[in-house]
């Protein structure tokens, strides 16, 4: 469980980033992020395992303090994918860049490759296992990155912008193997901008602008509330939109999933 | 690095940010020269009070007090290193001694206070300008200010891979001094790739927008010397003549002669 109990947060160079922030993630929630640039999502996102520590205010992980740990020992319950893959990758090897945090948890011999193994195969990278992670194309890249950090199996998995520069195909996949891990117990944390999704994921969203959290609920709430929307500078979903613009037909302004647009349609045709 | 935080550019509007950057590199060589000349204590205090005012009058002097806190541990070395040699070769070092050590440390002083405001005050666009203008081929200045312009760049940058090597339970501060050094390999090689890829992304940019295009390019901003930058070179051209006057005409007085 994560809680955020009141946190400030401000910058070296006097930006306060954060303001009054409170929050509570339970375990095996889903929850995705959504806020315009600069409105602290990623600040937020980095006092999850301890990388800022807050400036007044607390993070507990599991009731522990985050200022009480280092990063590295956080890390083995909140594991943490950046939004740039090439922040992270330095090995020759794919196979060495997913051991490199494994041994930094201590893990060896079988286990080890055991643990390699599993998170390759989990992402598809299998073939790659001796492939220079600098030859990948971009998409390829960030599956190692996440791949590298799944293999130690944290209970909590944070994504900063996971979308991003991702095909049409590859963000269908990830967005299926997010929900395969939240179905596993895990708790997933995203951080995006990408507004149809999250409708598809359907998760709890938290809407944030300017340092502040301006709401959170169900995807179905937030992501259809046109002025919370509107204040964190974020489109509607194209379903919702349409809906909306056909309110005067007595269609529900509240649709987000597109098969359940799909039923409300049908229905409202057999009517006529 | 505390030192270097002295030397980096904030753009501030004053007096001494408008000067011409080749006369204030030309009043910092005089300053230089002037320090390297003397080896008494009284010159070298002149010469650090003298330069105050610039300071003051560039608004600078919170940055400027920082850079001098970073130079404090380099010069209790060299204060120390001074003693220290003296008291090997000669035994008990005298008030002479302790003299000419404190000496070496503010000569020391003065060379970082005056390259301090030179850096504090020119900006790196207007350094290359002015390296254009003392005919250093174009593409030397604009590497130059480009490497300049990428050093806060390349910190961020530095600071985020930490961020995520960190969160893959990296532990920099840990191990032995070998290990520590090994632990840094993760940090470097994302770096360093990174810079080589901006580099070439840098070039095709500039590329597509035909630098190079002409030979001989003009400038959007041309330096001009004004009213202050001639009183400036006064002021240097009478700092180094009275410094070398002093130096070979007039016994400079040492202050440890008194008590003897």
């Amino acid at each position: 469980m994560i809680e955020v109990k009141n946190v400030y947060y401000t910058y070296p160079s006097g930006v306060e980033a954060l303001k009054d922030i409170s929050l509570t993630i339970r375990d095996g929630e889903f929850i995705a992020i959504m806020g315009q640039n600069g409105a602290g999502k990623t600040t937020l996102i980095k006092h999850f395992n301890g990388l800022l520590k807050s400036t007044k205010g607390e993070v507990l992980i599991d009731g522990i303090n985050t200022k009480k740990k280092s990063v590295a020992e956080l890390a083995r319950n909140v594991g943490f994918v950046f939004q740039n893959p090439d922040s992270q990758l330095f090995s020759e090897t794919v196979e060495e860049e997913v051991a490199f945090a494994l041994k930094n948890f201590g893990l060896k011999d079988t286990m080890l490759k055991k643990r390699i193994t599993w998170a390759l195969e989990l992402l598809g990278l299998t073939e790659y296992r001796k492939t220079s992670p600098f030859m990948l194309s971009g998409g390829e890249r960030k599956r190692v990155a996440l791949a590298s950090v799944l293999a130690w199996n944290p209970e909590v998995v944070v994504m900063d912008e996971p979308t991003i520069g991702q095909d049409h195909q590859q963000k269908e996949k990830l967005r299926q193997f997010i929900i395969q891990l939240n179905t596993q117990g895990k708790t997933v944390v995203v951080v995006t901008h990408d507004v149809e999704f999250v409708a598809d994921c359907a998760p709890r969203v938290i809407l944030m602008a300017e340092g502040k959290i301006i709401k959170d609920g169900l995807g179905k709430e937030v992501l259809t509330d046109v002025d919370c929307l509107d204040q964190a500078s974020i489109v509607l979903p194209q379903i919702t939109e349409v809906f909306i613009e056909l309110e005067d037909f007595g269609l529900p302004r509240n649709v987000i999933d597109l098969y359940e647009a799909k039923e409300i349609l049908l229905r409202r045709l057999d009517e006529k | 690095m505390s030192v270097f935080d002295g030397l980096k550019f904030r753009r501030v509007s004053s007096p001494i940010h408008l000067l011409d950057p080749r006369i204030k590199f030309f009043y910092v060589c005089s300053v230089f020269v002037s320090a390297i000349i003397f080896w008494e204590l009284l010159p070298l205090i002149i010469l650090f009070l003298v330069q105050i005012p610039f300071v003051l009058s560039a608004r600078v002097q919170k940055e400027w007090v920082r850079s001098l806190r970073g130079a404090a541990f380099l010069a209790a070395f060299i204060f120390s290193t001074n003693i220290v040699f003296r008291f090997i070769s000669a035994g008990q070092p005298t008030l002479q001694d302790v003299e000419y050590a404190s000496a070496m440390t503010l000569r020391f002083v003065v060379l970082v206070e005056s390259f301090s405001i030179f850096f504090l005050t020119t900006s790196p666009d207007h350094l290359g300008l002015a390296l254009e203008k003392s005919h250093i081929p174009y593409e030397f200045c604009f590497a130059f200010t480009t490497a300049v312009r990428f050093v806060p760049v390349l910190a961020d940058e530095a600071q985020t891979i930490m961020d995520a090597q960190k969160a893959r339970g990296l532990e920099l501060e840990k191990g032995n001094f070998i290990k520590r050094i090994r632990n840094y390999i993760p940090i470097l090689i994302p770096l360093i790739i990174s810079a080589i890829r901006r580099s070439l992304e840098l070039a095709e940019a500039m590329e597509s927008r035909a630098w190079g295009a002409i030979e001989k390019r003009t400038n959007l901003y041309i330096l001009k010397m004004g009213r202050n930058d001639y009183l400036l070179i006064m002021i240097s051209i009478l700092i180094l003549i009275i410094s070398v006057y002093t130096r070979f005409h007039v016994t400079v007085p040492v202050f440890s002669s008194f008590f003897l």
